[in-house]
């Protein structure tokens, strides 16, 4: 029993969670201690769930883009969008603080990244273009657009509707954990308790098989580049709301390279494939801890950067076939499903 | 006999006919698209503003995009073999950063260069060895050197470092009198010269060529009996030592060092590299292509600073335009040959 433990697939990625959070613990004792203050819940924890739910959610949708073996470089892009859409629409506004305004607000830009989504979507499963590059035009655009929309500036917003998506409390809960949690539950729903998910990880195994055997690889891709775009305009309405501002430059910056380390973290392969929703959930939970961490045990937050590289290179040498054979030489044959090249 | 004929024929021909039968191979066709969009791009600024065809203009876009064409240069390399090396922006931060701080502790600056350019092959060795040897693909070994380099970064300094070494300073601020009055910077014959050895590199010797038959097909390469481990991670020692070199034109140019210098600079060098007409699955495409790249960004900067009304982003959105018209032709030419 104990020996099969270290097989399951998020054994790792829980182990490293876990070791985090007692690092945490040994550095301040009261790190797990929660308090109810004004109804609302406080507490590092909580923090940690609040301040990674925009990467949560982008790693969700990452997570099955990378189940089709593509891969969506734009989503940090799309964030700024986003933001921008939303908070400009509402300082355009006459009467800037109505709950309807906020609503509008919100649908237009999430309507607008979901163009966005269908662009990438077109450019990948239509044209054959490789998703990193597909992806790499909106990459580099998407910041420029955003800034076009908002003219270079920060656009600060003021509406009680707009600020309670990323900072206001529901049932004690923050709203912006909540709502990952709710999409978390659905995506869970739709990808393993219909044949949705299965279709995902067939078309990542091989598109033409896929083709050949019925499956409509082309929708598929396509839908998953659409419910990227969808996640990230939320994560987008969610920092802007947070700060009741949209920054065209700094909003979502590297988010892409976090929601693919999350997912990466969490054992869902690059080569496409199976995927784990549950194991994403870690991996961006571990990253926001690193995050938390670093200050907390005294060493300067930039360094940030120095504890993903080894993360990363821990993370993917894990995964390597190669390296695992190197390490333990017992148990060879079981490792050998992987294929060699995308 | 027929040939005769043909020619006749051809030499009777109308203007289209006498163009088509020029007909350059075809591996020339990306280069000649990026320099004609060049030729345009100019032709249209020369045509708007006063001044844009100054011959001096032409040559500020080599002394101001200097870095970015040894940075392109190395890039080209890994592309050619089908990878991709997301590392090179921070690792031109960290060889300013190494610079400024070497040359900070008294460090004569030859041994600081030296310092430098060991420290960015260094990690490119590493990353090719990593990608070659577990199997790992390269956006996410390279993603870790990104990492990495901008870690070491803030290691060494959170605060920016200023260059006051006498030999930098004298360096940075020397120009190359060209005739006419006109001038370049020591940084662009850097370039000029990285640019001549990679070409012959790519096309006269033996590594060059496995470069070119591991990015058209690794698996044949390797029955071919190529030495393709030994390309592999050659070329991310390349771009490493390249993106170090770019990086101290970068210092030279900016007289720091600091952690959030060239932020993003690894997608410009792939877009130059892209709009240069390399194909990025790897096995087509020139080094010279990628310079002109570099000159076709360079070129849209500086309509943007002769025009004084666009704003800064319109970089960006026609870097996105170009790279998504090159990047559907691309696609295009390729279905339609095979």
């Amino acid at each position: 029993m104990l020996r099969s433990l270290p097989r399951h697939a998020l054994f790792w990625p829980l182990l490293a969670l876990a070791l985090l959070l007692l690092i945490n613990l040994l550095a301040t004792p009261t790190f797990f201690s929660l308090r109810i203050q004004d109804g609302h819940l406080y507490g590092s924890l909580i923090d940690i769930l609040r301040n990674g739910a925009p990467t949560l959610l982008i790693a969700l949708g990452m997570t099955l883009v990378i189940a089709t073996r593509g891969i969506d470089l734009s989503v940090g892009a799309i964030v700024a969008i986003s933001g921008a859409v939303a908070c400009t629409y509402l300082a355009g506004s006459p009467d800037e603080s109505t709950a309807g305004r906020a609503i509008v607000a919100m649908t237009m830009a999430i309507g607008v990244c979901i163009l966005l989504g269908l662009w990438n979507g077109f450019l990948i499963s239509v044209l054959g273009i490789q998703p990193i590059i597909a992806t790499l035009v909106l990459m580099t655009a998407g910041r420029g657009l955003a800034m076009l929309i908002t003219d270079g500036q920060i656009i600060t917003v003021n509406n009680p509707l707009f600020k309670k998506v990323g900072a206001g409390f529901v049932l004690a809960l923050p709203v912006s954990i909540l709502l990952a949690m709710a999409l978390f539950a659905i995506t869970a729903l739709l990808t393993r308790r219909t044949a949705l998910g299965m279709l995902i990880e067939s078309v990542g195994i091989n598109p033409e098989a896929s083709r050949l055997a019925g499956v409509r690889s082309r929708t598929i891709i396509w839908t998953v580049y659409v419910f990227v775009a969808f996640c990230a305009a939320l994560a987008g309405l969610m920092i802007a709301s947070n700060t009741s501002a949209a920054d065209a430059n700094n909003a979502g910056l590297f988010i892409e390279l976090d929601a693919i380390l999350a997912v990466v973290i969490g054992g869902t392969s690059l080569a496409g494939g199976r995927f784990s929703l549950t194991g994403t959930l870690i991996g961006a939970m571990f990253i926001q801890t690193l995050a938390t961490t670093i200050p907390t045990i005294g060493i300067p937050s930039e360094t940030n950067y120095l504890f993903k590289a080894v993360v990363v290179i821990f993370v993917c040498l894990l995964q390597s076939p190669e390296a695992r054979a190197a390490l333990s030489r017992r148990r060879p044959a079981l490792l050998t499903a992987k294929e060699s090249h995308a | 006999m027929s040939s005769q004929t043909s020619t006749i024929k051809g030499l009777g021909g109308t203007l289209p006919e006498a163009i088509r039968r020029l007909d350059p191979p075809r591996r020339f066709y990306p280069i000649i698209a990026t320099f004609a969009l060049f030729v345009g791009m100019f032709g249209a600024g020369t045509i708007r503003y006063e001044g844009f065809s100054s011959p001096q203009v032409i040559l500020n876009l080599l002394v101001d995009n200097a870095f970015l064409i040894v940075l392109a240069v190395g890039m080209t390399f890994v592309i050619l073999t089908g990878g991709i090396d997301l590392s090179v922006g921070s690792v031109v931060a960290l060889s300013t950063m190494v610079a400024a701080a070497t040359l900070q502790a008294g460090w004569p600056a030859p041994l600081a260069i030296v310092a430098v350019l060991l420290t960015g092959s260094l990690l490119g060795l590493l990353m090719g060895l990593v990608i070659h040897y577990f199997d790992i693909q390269p956006f996410i070994a390279t993603l870790a050197g990104m990492f990495l380099a901008r870690g070491l970064c803030y290691l060494i300094s959170v605060e920016s470092i200023p260059i006051k070494n006498e030999s930098f300073t004298s360096f940075a601020m020397g120009t190359v009198p060209l005739p006419g009055g006109y001038f370049v910077t020591p940084g662009v014959i850097v370039a000029l010269v990285v640019l001549a050895v990679a070409a012959w590199v790519l096309h006269m010797t033996r590594f060059g060529r496995t470069v070119y038959a591991v990015g058209g097909s690794e698996q044949s390469a390797l029955l071919m009996g190529l030495a393709v481990t030994r390309t592999k991670v050659g070329v991310y020692l390349i771009s490493g030592f390249c993106s170090s070199l770019a990086g101290l034109l970068f210092s030279l140019y900016m007289l720091s060092g600091y952690s959030l210098h060239a932020v993003g600079m690894e997608l410009d060098a792939i877009a130059a590299v892209v709009i240069g007409g390399t194909l990025l699955t790897g096995g087509s495409g020139l080094v010279l292509g990628s310079a002109l790249g570099v000159l076709v960004l360079g070129t849209i900067q500086t309509f943007i600073s002769f025009d004084g009304n666009l704003s800064s982003w319109w970089t960006k959105i026609t870097i996105g335009v170009l790279l998504l018209l090159f990047v559907v032709m691309q696609r295009l030419f390729n279905r339609r040959q095979s």
